[in-house]
């Protein structure tokens, strides 16, 4: 077991990150964040923290389940729902920018994009993660990244967030080989 | 989990999970989407061998939302009014390729039957079983419940529900005994003792003859339906004498507590175990049963099909 990064790193990727989002977006002023459940969602929320923090407004951020949405439901027992809420405001032309821990295969992300269609039609779709450790299945990139991980599929990458677990820390574990 | 047939089949956590899950459903249907994927491709069969209009109504729109293929099935109107036999309608379902059957049946056992003997490989989906279980219903009245009166908790401790009029008929009180104390409620049963079944001192329940005397002490009431249809004999005099002594009207109605609520599993004999203002009145949360069934049958059907085939057998 390796840490790829510390409570400092994460806390200076997310503020770069958010930084990264409101220099290509020209500001705050159409941009909604949804954090995928569990921890995308977490880090939804310290995202729009800190953007509010550089732009002095509330900036609207929600949950987005995508299980209902999955293609590999069938491979592993029943999930859990998690709750979704979407901010009022909607997503209707609306830049959307969809949060989540670790970006991997891809699958998530093409369920995201499945889920947030039902919802509505934002104007553009961005994605942020904090940890991208490669592998892709599907064409999909992440336009926002706080560390790109090269790691073996027989890796796993963990990532804990205080909001749930005792520590910010990403650690990556098993052997390369 | 691969068959719903009968609550004792679930522990608390399984029951709490089911209603955990339909709350986030419900939180969905009540925004823009209707419908879903997850059970895209997959067969559903509703087999109906006795009448219903709310359970097979809302197991049919549960499956749609899922965009599961429905087949309705009824009795009337098939092989089975010309006597086939459940086996080989089984039979026919698994060679049609079924991946859940929600089976109503007047006779008791029949879901277990039809789960046990592996005539097909599917679900099975107990959507009532003659005076046996009812089990979706029992869940989407403790949803109801704990939507109404929980606070905050997860489960239904110290709640107090009565149930009211013909037990010995009822597969919904069954269920709901089970399940309301598998879930912590204490559950009294009210009725004459005409239409108590034997045994009733062994249920997790306790058991009044006193409506008014339990009325201001519960937080819920759900009156149970009078099933004529099922009655060989004469239970009570006539329908004035019980209505007098068992009927929910509007001057039992005031004697409740402000924050108690008024169920019935439906269909109600509006003037006989039910006045029709106390139906209609802000109390009653009768229509909204409906729409929470719809929800928790999609929960069901998530829980029993959303997973693989790994699971498959290991309940």
């Amino acid at each position: 077991m390796s840490v790829a990064l510390s409570a400092e790193d994460i806390s200076r990727a997310l503020t770069r990150i958010s930084h990264e989002i409101l220099e290509r977006n020209h500001g705050s002023a159409e941009i909604t964040l949804l954090g995928i459940p569990t921890r995308g969602a977490h880090l939804a929320a310290r995202i729009a923290t800190i953007m509010t923090g550089i732009e002095g407004r509330e900036i609207p951020y929600g949950t987005l389940d995508i299980t209902l949405y999955r293609d590999d439901l069938r491979l592993r027992p029943p999930r859990t729902i998690m709750p979704t809420s979407i901010p009022s405001i909607g997503i209707a032309g609306r830049d959307v920018i969809l949060i989540d821990d670790v970006l991997y295969s891809g699958r998530t992300i093409r369920a995201a994009l499945d889920a947030l269609g039902e919802v509505g039609r934002p104007r553009t779709v961005q994605l942020a993660v904090l940890v991208d450790r490669g592998h892709r299945e599907l064409p999909i990139r992440a336009d926002y990244v706080g560390k790109n991980l090269p790691t073996s599929p027989r890796q796993s990458v963990k990532v804990q967030l205080t909001e749930i677990d005792s520590i910010d820390e990403v650690v990556i574990e098993g052997e390369a080989n | 989990m691969r068959h719903l047939l009968s609550i004792t089949d679930l522990t608390a956590a399984d029951a709490i999970g089911i209603l955990n899950t339909a709350t986030e459903l419900a939180r969905i249907n009540e925004g823009q989407v209707k419908k879903l994927p997850t059970l895209r491709g997959r067969t559903i069969v509703n087999l109906f061998a006795e009448d219903s209009t709310r359970t097979r109504i809302s197991f049919e729109a549960a499956a749609k939302r899922l965009s599961a293929d429905v087949i309705n099935f009824s009795a009337k109107g098939s092989s089975l009014s010309k006597g086939e036999s459940l086996k080989d309608t089984a039979q026919t379902l698994q060679a049609m390729g079924a991946d859940a059957v929600v089976i109503r049946h007047s006779a008791s056992g029949a879901a277990q039957r039809l789960a046990d003997l592996e005539w097909m490989s599917g679900s099975v989906i107990n959507a009532g079983d003659g005076t046996h279980e009812h089990p979706s219903q029992a869940l989407l009245d403790a949803f109801t419940i704990r939507k109404h009166l929980s606070k905050g908790a997860n489960d239904l401790a110290g709640l107090r529900i009565a149930i009211v009029g013909d037990v010995l008929h009822s597969r919904v009180a069954r269920s709901n005994v089970l399940l309301l104390s598998l879930l912590g409620a204490d559950v009294v049963l009210v009725a004459p003792p005409t239409l108590l079944p034997v045994g009733v001192e062994t249920w997790p329940a306790s058991v009044s003859y006193d409506f008014d005397a339990v009325i201001p002490n519960v937080d819920a009431i759900m009156m149970l339906r009078v099933q004529q249809e099922r009655m060989t004999d004469l239970f009570f005099p006539n329908a004035r004498e019980y209505s007098r002594y068992f009927g929910l009207n509007s001057e039992r109605m005031s004697a409740m507590a402000t924050h108690a609520i008024v169920m019935h599993p439906g269909p109600m004999n509006r003037g006989l175990e039910i006045s029709a203002d106390v139906a209609d009145s802000a109390r009653s949360v009768i229509v909204e049963q409906v729409t929470n069934g719809v929800n928790i049958r999609m929960a069901i059907l998530y829980v029993l099909l959303a997973g693989g085939p790994l699971e498959v057998g290991s309940n």
